[in-house]
């Protein structure tokens, strides 16, 4: 569907539209309260803990007390704060995560506007998101809000780059940018086989550029309690943790429509591709609290150092290789393979970033140790010859 | 329902453009370029022109705003933010102008009056930009990777450190 929709919307299409946001906004919330649920339960799980029990049956009641308790709260604004910002910021964002949802499709039929280059949509109005969270740093005239912000800008544009090449590379495998399309191009094999190093990118980039727990950057509780959004409280907080909800259910839906398959599945055919889509979203959702409750957060050299080092260059990679296969005909196995080895790569940096200091502390404790043994041999030696 | 799209948009991009000048605020400036800037991109959307108003969206609206707040915030303008006149204005005025004077005629001599805009596939400008225009397209991101060696080489250390 091209742009025309906006010059020739007829009346009926106009009706669909409005009834299609307001099931949108409804189904999105209705998610986001089962997101909340299924992280706190999923997190107390990992920790030896039960996490809600006391609200409704097993605590399924839990989120809706949640936001009644936020909607409940006193809304506070800080004198000091740019008033117009400071009320705009979060409209922004929660906008721009309701925005991308437009053209993400439950099913072949299950999308609000098709769009020829949904995929790219989708990356132009996230990027707007975080305009958002720089403003909301910025007008609250608070120094942890502003340097949240300034972090925010830094981490969320590093991370985009991968992100958009990877596309790219979907993109080019998949020959369109239509999402339906790249579903439907996923018939014979899904692309997560043939571009394993693709998906790993596109996740890793996804958790930053949502700010899941090891890219917490912006709003580390720990360091900047909160970033951006100290100094909100109430129904403005609820807006931006709904947004965070919102956007983290989009990198699911999009992993999972771009890596592997979208609906389609063994079985099922039509709109019932629903039913293989929802457990996969879910089960990319349940990696992501997963990775939360395993791993400790970044330093922010080391995320920006990783973005930088890694990420962008692998991603550049990935493009290159879907290119040269393309170009040749080669058979899909050989991009596997060469996507494989550049994932193998990935993979052996992480490691080596990882272990990597524990070995040059130790080599240097010992490289020390002997110097102390040494200093102490030559100090002892003069003292022996001066009592002989 | 064109015409009430495309006043719309022009109402918007004009209103943006006097936001960012007569403002007393950078940031609030910044955030009338902003809307300013994303509704030129319904304009081309008006135009037919899908991609050029995601590319408008994705690089205007989204990465150069971000860089221009970062830039704000960074600098000592966040200390003053109620100062945003200086003596350059007449300069910028003349160039404003000379701009202005090259765009009507060139708009007058071409006579849009009876064109119709064409939808523009992403495809095809692809393959233009690939074949057709590849020594531009080639010059152009020369003229980029030139911005950023330079980018490079003022944030490294000066002579007299290291």
């Amino acid at each position: 569907m091209p742009a025309t929709i906006l010059l020739t919307v007829g009346l009926a299409d106009f009706i669909w539209i409005v009834v299609g946001l307001f099931i949108m906004f409804t189904v999105l919330s209705v998610v986001v309260l089962s997101l909340t649920l299924l992280e706190r339960k999923l997190l107390a799980r990992l920790q030896l803990r039960l996490g809600p029990t006391r609200t409704g049956p097993m605590g399924v009641m839990q989120p809706i007390a949640d936001a009644f308790k936020l909607i409940l709260k006193e809304d506070i604004i800080p004198a000091s704060s740019e008033k117009a910002i400071f009320w705009v910021a979060p409209i922004i964002v929660v906008v721009s995560a309701f925005m991308i949802w437009v053209t993400i499709p439950g099913t072949q039929n299950a999308v609000i506007q098709n769009l020829d280059l949904g995929l790219f949509y989708i990356i132009a109005f996230s990027v707007i998101g975080i305009l958002g969270l720089v403003l909301a740093g910025w007008g609250s005239a608070n120094k942890y809000g502003t340097l949240g912000g300034l972090r925010a800008a830094a981490q969320l544009i590093s991370y985009e780059i991968p992100i958009i090449m990877v596309a790219i590379s979907v993109g080019m495998l998949a020959q369109s940018l239509d999402m339906r399309e790249i579903v439907n191009a996923q018939g014979s094999y899904i692309f997560f086989l043939v571009q394993p190093l693709g998906l790993v990118l596109f996740f890793i980039a996804g958790l930053a550029e949502v700010g899941r727990t090891p890219f917490d950057i912006y709003f580390a509780e720990s360091e900047i309690v909160g970033g951006p959004f100290v100094e909100y409280s109430g129904a403005h907080w609820s807006v931006f943790f709904l947004a965070e909800y919102i956007n983290t259910f989009a990198i699911a839906a999009l992993t999972v429509i771009l890596f592997f398959g979208g609906w389609s599945g063994p079985g099922l055919s039509g709109d019932w591709g629903i039913i293989w889509f929802l457990p996969k979203v879910y089960l990319v959702i349940m990696v992501i609290f997963w990775i939360r409750g395993t791993f400790p957060r970044l330093r922010i050299d080391q995320l920006m150092a990783f973005a930088w080092k890694v990420m962008v260059p692998m991603s550049f990679l990935s493009v290159v290789m879907t290119a040269v296969y393309l170009f040749y005909g080669w058979p899909a196995w050989s991009l596997t393979l060469m996507s494989s080895a550049g994932l193998f790569v990935v993979g052996y940096l992480i490691y080596k970033r990882m272990t990597g200091p524990t070995k040059l502390v130790s080599q240097t404790r010992i490289r020390q140790q002997a110097l102390q043994d040494q200093r102490r041999a030559a100090s002892q030696a003069p003292a022996e010859a001066g009592g002989d | 329902m064109a015409w009430f799209v495309f006043i719309l948009v022009a109402a918007l991009t004009i209103g943006g453009g006097l936001g960012v000048v007569l403002s007393r605020n950078v940031v609030h400036a910044a955030l009338a370029l902003l809307v300013s800037l994303i509704a030129v991109a319904g304009v081309y959307l008006v135009l037919f022109a899908e991609f050029l108003a995601l590319v408008q969206v994705l690089i205007y609206g989204g990465a150069i705003i971000i860089v221009l707040l970062f830039a704000v915030m960074l600098t000592r303008s966040s200390d003053y933010p109620r100062i945003s006149d200086n003596k350059q204005w007449p300069l910028a005025a003349v160039a404003a102008l000379a701009l202005l004077g090259v765009l009507v005629p060139a708009f007058v001599i071409n006579n849009v009056a009876g064109t119709q805009a064409q939808n523009a596939s992403f495809t095809g400008i692809g393959e233009s930009l690939f074949t057709t225009w590849a020594v531009p397209f080639e010059i152009a991101s020369l003229v980029l990777l030139v911005a950023l060696i330079g980018a490079i080489i003022i944030a490294r250390s000066g002579p007299g450190e290291n």
